[in-house]
């Protein structure tokens, strides 16, 4: 009995302390993030970024937060209390559990499940209901317009997504991330798969809804898009939501392509923390640099170009591997 | 163990809850929020049983392609504050009477089946399931994608502009 209530509260205060540390991670993350993202974008198209808060506006961010935060959280009159207050739970919960799988050294990380990433692309399944119920229980038209537009989005790209990283999965044998970084100590699988790793970024972006694939949410035509009706830390989950989404979609890129951990003198997780944020800062550059995409042009973009591309890609990798042993 | 019992029984707890309000409740909306519920405690019940690809795919398929589609066409069907419209009792009889059938035939199926224990520890269900689907399976597989791929040109015949009828 002892044994059985040790091993619980064993099991219970790792929990707590991982989560915590993802926790304090995710807030510290999205602070830096957003603040990089201003300093980009000012450098990218001329302008001033944030600059008298803190050195160089560093402290910008910590103001916005401390906002948000004092906010008043505004129901919307005629919405659906209970999935309004649903809805920004949805779509964070399943960005915080991706870091379960992320293996930030060869032995580091939390859980390494058999299936992998795969885990995390299902996850976000969850975080698109709750877009969806984001937007309907608004009661407000661009709300729903939004939440239509975005679930569409991520369904169409979800697939490019998975099929861009199969030829991975093929050469590695595996779906665990910490085989397929091992596998990568002789070369990076953006060597061999190049046209893959440009399929996962775009579509990695779509799935984010970032620009130029921000539709759900563009500015122009629909206010805020799903979440228009939400204030306060509701607003500042579906915000911390999006930025985690781009950090880990990174992390998942640097460690699919990059070759994760491996790299000389640093230790691992500062190599892979290195290459996420080289992915992020591509990701945002992307975002400051390229027009809005219409509607039908984002769609015709993932099932005409990148969905062919992907299976030709998976097609070629199969007969490489099948005739040559040249990932072997 | 006692914690297996007891994450087992919530488990049971979820996926019942969910199954009934799916069921019960009246807003139609709130049924299918109810069914992802149910659904969701049915994957986290595969990964009790050590079988996350099963559970990966239970999200993927039932959460992520079933149910927004479900969602999808009430959110285009009826207005979030429409009254819902009162109980038809024929309805009721009727459908209580399919779902019996479906169970008594699903309860017959799984009672017929012999259920060996596959592993007691680790996941083999990726590479076993990849080789049935490419060896012994191969038929039932083609079979399916050929039904899907019906499937999706009925909906693109269904859905194109009628250039004729102008």
């Amino acid at each position: 009995m002892t044994l059985t209530g040790n091993f619980i509260l064993d099991q219970t205060l790792t929990i707590i302390l991982y989560g915590t540390i993802v926790v304090l991670f995710v807030s510290v993350n999205a602070l830096f993030l957003v603040w990089a993202e201003r300093k980009i974008s000012a450098r990218i198209q001329l302008r001033q970024g944030p600059l008298h808060v803190g050195f160089q506006g560093a402290l910008q961010t910590i103001a916005d937060a401390i906002k948000l935060i004092s906010k008043e959280l505004i129901w919307p009159r005629e919405s659906d209390k209970f999935v309004f207050w649903l809805a920004p739970i949805l779509v964070f919960a399943p960005v915080l559990s991706a870091f379960i799988i992320i293996p930030l050294s060869q032995h580091f990380v939390i859980r390494d499940l058999n299936v992998g990433f795969l885990f995390v692309f299902s996850l976000t399944n969850i975080s698109f209901i709750g877009i969806f119920i984001a937007g309907w229980s608004s009661n407000s038209k661009y709300a729903l317009l939004g939440s239509m537009r975005a679930v569409a989005q991520n369904i169409s790209y979800e697939i490019p997504l998975l099929l861009s990283t199969m030829g991975i999965v093929m050469a590695a044998g595996s779906l665990r991330l910490t085989d397929i970084v091992a596998y990568q100590n002789k070369y990076w699988f953006i060597c061999t798969q190049f046209p893959a790793f440009l399929i996962f970024i775009t579509a990695a972006l779509a799935e984010a809804n970032r620009a130029p694939f921000d539709i759900p949410e563009a500015e122009s035509e629909l206010v805020a898009g799903f979440h228009t009706e939400y204030s306060g830390m509701r607003f500042a989950l579906f915000f911390l939501g999006e930025y985690t989404a781009i950090f880990i979609s990174s992390a998942i890129g640097a460690s699919l392509f990059l070759g994760g951990w491996h790299g000389p003198f640093l230790p691992g997780p500062v190599w892979l923390l290195l290459k996420t944020y080289l992915l992020v800062f591509i990701v945002m550059w992307i975002r400051w640099t390229f027009p809005r995409l219409r509607s039908d042009q984002l769609m015709a973009l993932a099932w005409k170009v990148l969905i062919p591309f992907a299976m030709f890609n998976i097609l070629v990798t199969a007969i490489l591997i099948y005739y040559q042993k040249f990932f072997i | 163990m006692m914690i297996t019992e007891i994450v087992f029984a919530a488990l049971v707890i979820i996926i019942l809850t969910g199954a009934l309000l799916a069921v019960g409740l009246k807003n139609v909306f709130y049924n299918a929020l109810a069914l992802i519920l149910c659904l969701f405690g049915v994957a986290a019940l595969f990964i009790y049983l050590n079988s996350e690809f099963l559970a990966i795919m239970e999200v993927i398929v039932y959460i992520g392609a079933i149910s927004i589609a479900i969602i999808f066409a009430i959110m285009l069907s009826r207005p979030m504050t429409q009254k819902t419209e009162p109980e038809n009792r024929g309805k009721v009889i009727r459908s209580a009477v399919l779902s019996a059938l479906f169970f008594g035939v699903l309860a017959k199926v799984i009672a017929s089946t012999a259920w060996p224990i596959a592993s007691e520890q680790g996941d083999y269900s990726i590479k076993g399931i990849g080789k049935m689907l490419l060896s012994t399976q191969a038929l039932p597989f083609e079979v399916i994608s050929l039904i899907l791929l019906i499937a999706i040109i009925g909906a693109l015949v269904l859905s194109s502009p009628e250039d004729n009828a102008s």
